[in-house]
C-alpha cells in the first residue's frame, strides 16, 4: 500500500491499444473487398485510378509536410486511406493527370493546410471529389459499363424501373470503381464493426433515413439504398473519426441529416446522386453537434448542467 | 514630401487592404472571376476612395461628430453614382457583368474605413496619396486574383488565350469555391513574403 502511486491526471482513464495506424489499417482491410471488386468489374481502370490516387496523396503529404519544416507522418496510414478512398469514388474512365490533381488536392487543400490530421473539418477524400466534380464535371460524369469500357447510364440515371436490384447489388453495373457492388461494401462494412473501427449509429442513421424518406415521397426503398454512392459513403465516408461526431447523439443526428440531404437532392436537387454533398455539409454542422449533444458530466445534478 | 510617399505606398503592401488588413473581402470575392473585372472593380473603388477621402478631409472640420458616418456615406454614395452611371454610358458590358457590385462600393469597409482612420484626421494631400495607394494596392490584389482564377478557369488572361480553345481547364476556379481557395493561398503566400522581410 505504502508504494502504491495514486496519479491525478485529467480523463480519459480507460485506456485502448488503438492507435491511428491501426485503425487505418483496419480500413485498407475492410476496403479490400471493394478494391477486388472494382478490378474485377473495371480492370486495369481500378488498378490505374487507385494506384496513381495512393501514391499522389501520400506523395502530397510527405513534400507539404516537408516543406512546413513538419514531421513526416506518412506512416500513419491517413493519407493512403484518403488515397485509396479518393480512387474508389471516381468514374472508371477519369485520365490519370485528374485523378493525380484531385487526389494532391484532397491531401493538400483538404487536410494539410487546416494542419494535418485530426484537423481537417472535412473528409479529404470527398472533398477532392468535389474539387473534380466541380471542376471537370465531364469526366467526372463520364460513366462506363463494367468489363468492357462503353459508355453506359447509370443507375441513378435511368431510374428505379429500369435498374436490376441483384446488379446493382453485386455491382455489374455503371458507376464510380468502388462504389457499384454493394456486396463487397457490406463485407467491408461488417469486418469494420467487428474490429469496433465503425460505429453502426452513422450507417444505420443513413440508411435508414434513406428508406424512410423513400417510402414516404413513393419511391423504392432498396434502389435508393443500392445505387449511386448511398452504402459506400455511409460506411467508408461519413464514419471518418475525424470528421463525424464523437457523441452517440450527435452520431445519430449526423447519419439522419445525412440521408435527408442525400435524398432531398436526388429528389428535388439537380444532381443525380447527392451523398458527396450531403456528407460535406454534415460534416461542417459536426462542431455544431459535438456541442449541442455534450453529455452531461458526470455527477453534476440536471439544474446545474444548464 | 517623405511623409506623402509613405502614405501612398502604405496601402500597397504593408497595409494592402485585402493580403494584409483583409477588408472589402466581398467584391474580393465575388467579382474576381477574370483579370478585366478585377481590375475594373479595383479602379472604380480606386477612383471613390481617392474623391471621397479628399472631399472628406476637406469637410472634416464642418461634419459634426455624432452624425459623421451618415455625412461619409452620402459623400462616398455621391462618387459610386458618378462611377455607376459613367460605366454604363461608356463601357455598359462591363456594368452589366460587375452589375450590382459598383452601387455596392458605398458600403466597401475600405473605402468607409479610410475616411475614418484617414482623412477625418488628415490634411487633403495626404488624403488623397493615402487614398491612391490604397486603391491601387486594392487594384493590383484584385488583378492578381483576377488573372490566376481567369488563367487556370479559363485558359485565359485579360481575354488574351493560353491554352487552345476546348482544352480541359479547372471550371471550380470560375466558381465561388476557386475564388476562396486562391484567396487563401494568395494570403498564406503573402504572410510568408512579410515573415522574411521581418526576419531579415
Amino acid at each position: 500500500m505504502e508504494d502504491m502511486k495514486l496519479i491525478v491526471a485529467p480523463s480519459p482513464h480507460i485506456r485502448d491499444t488503438d492507435r491511428t495506424e491501426k485503425i487505418m489499417f483496419s480500413v485498407l482491410i475492410a476496403l479490400l473487398p471493394v478494391l477486388v471488386a472494382s478490378i474485377y468489374l473495371f480492370r486495369w481502370d481500378a488498378v490505374r485510378l487507385v494506384l496513381l490516387s495512393a501514391g499522389a496523396a501520400v506523395a502530397t503529404e510527405a513534400i507539404f509536410q516537408r516543406l512546413r519544416n513538419k514531421p513526416i507522418t506518412i506512416g500513419d496510414g491517413s493519407a493512403l486511406v484518403t488515397g485509396v478512398l479518393l480512387g474508389l469514388i471516381v468514374p472508371p474512365s477519369l485520365p490519370s493527370w485528374m485523378i493525380i490533381i484531385g487526389s494532391a488536392f484532397a491531401v493538400a487543400i483538404g487536410k494539410q493546410v487546416f494542419g494535418g490530421l485530426g484537423h481537417n473539418p472535412f473528409n479529404p477524400a470527398l472533398v477532392g471529389r468535389a474539387f473534380l466534380t466541380a471542376s471537370f464535371a465531364v469526366a467526372m460524369t463520364n460513366w462506363t459499363a463494367p468489363f468492357d469500357a462503353i459508355s453506359a447510364a447509370t443507375p441513378l440515371a435511368l431510374g428505379a424501373a429500369r435498374s436490376n436490384i441483384p446488379n446493382l447489388f453485386f455491382g455489374t453495373v455503371a458507376g464510380s470503381l468502388g462504389e457499384t457492388s454493394a456486396v463487397a461494401i457490406l463485407i467491408g462494412g461488417i469486418y469494420l464493426f467487428y474490429k469496433g473501427a465503425l460505429d453502426y449509429r452513422i450507417p444505420v442513421g443513413i440508411l435508414g433515413t434513406v428508406v424512410a424518406m423513400s417510402l414516404l415521397t413513393g419511391q423504392d426503398p432498396v434502389f435508393h439504398l443500392l445505387a449511386g454512392s448511398v452504402l459506400f459513403g455511409a460506411v467508408f465516408m461519413a464514419t471518418d473519426p475525424v470528421t463525424s461526431p464523437i457523441t452517440v447523439g450527435g452520431r445519430w443526428i449526423f447519419g439522419i441529416g445525412i440521408g435527408l440531404i442525400i435524398m432531398l437532392i436526388r429528389i428535388w436537387g439537380s444532381y443525380p446522386d447527392g451523398v458527396t454533398f450531403a456528407i460535406l455539409l454534415m460534416n461542417a454542422a459536426t462542431p455544431l453537434l459535438n456541442r449541442w449533444t455534450r453529455p452531461r458530466i458526470y455527477g453534476q445534478g440536471v439544474k446545474a448542467s444548464e | 514630401m517623405a511623409s506623402l510617399w509613405k502614405d501612398f505606398v502604405r496601402g500597397l503592401w504593408e497595409e494592402n487592404p485585402t493580403f494584409r488588413i483583409l477588408i472589402g473581402l466581398c467584391p474580393t470575392l465575388a467579382v474576381t472571376t477574370s483579370a478585366i473585372n478585377g481590375m475594373s472593380m479595383g479602379l472604380a473603388t480606386a477612383f471613390v476612395l481617392i474623391c471621397s477621402s479628399a472631399l472628406i478631409s476637406l469637410l472634416k472640420r464642418l461634419i459634426p461628430d455624432k452624425v459623421r458616418i451618415p455625412a461619409y456615406i452620402i459623400v462616398i454614395a455621391t462618387f459610386v453614382t458618378i462611377v455607376d452611371l459613367f460605366m454604363n454610358a461608356y463601357l455598359p458590358e462591363l456594368h452589366q457583368v460587375l452589375g450590382l457590385f459598383i452601387p455596392l462600393i458605398v458600403v466597401n469597409c475600405i473605402v468607409l474605413g479610410r475616411a475614418e482612420a484617414f482623412a477625418s484626421k488628415n490634411t487633403v494631400i495626404a488624403s488623397v496619396f493615402d487614398g491612391l495607394g490604397m486603391g491601387l494596392g486594392f487594384t493590383w490584389a484584385l488583378t492578381l486574383l483576377g488573372s490566376i482564377r481567369e488563367i487556370l478557369g479559363a485558359g485565359s488572361v485579360f481575354g488574351y488565350r493560353l491554352l487552345p480553345e476546348g482544352a480541359t481547364t479547372f471550371g471550380i476556379m470560375s466558381l465561388p469555391p476557386g475564388g476562396f481557395i486562391t484567396l487563401g493561398i494568395l494570403i498564406a503566400v503573402m504572410n510568408m513574403i512579410a515573415n522574411r522581410q521581418k526576419a531579415s
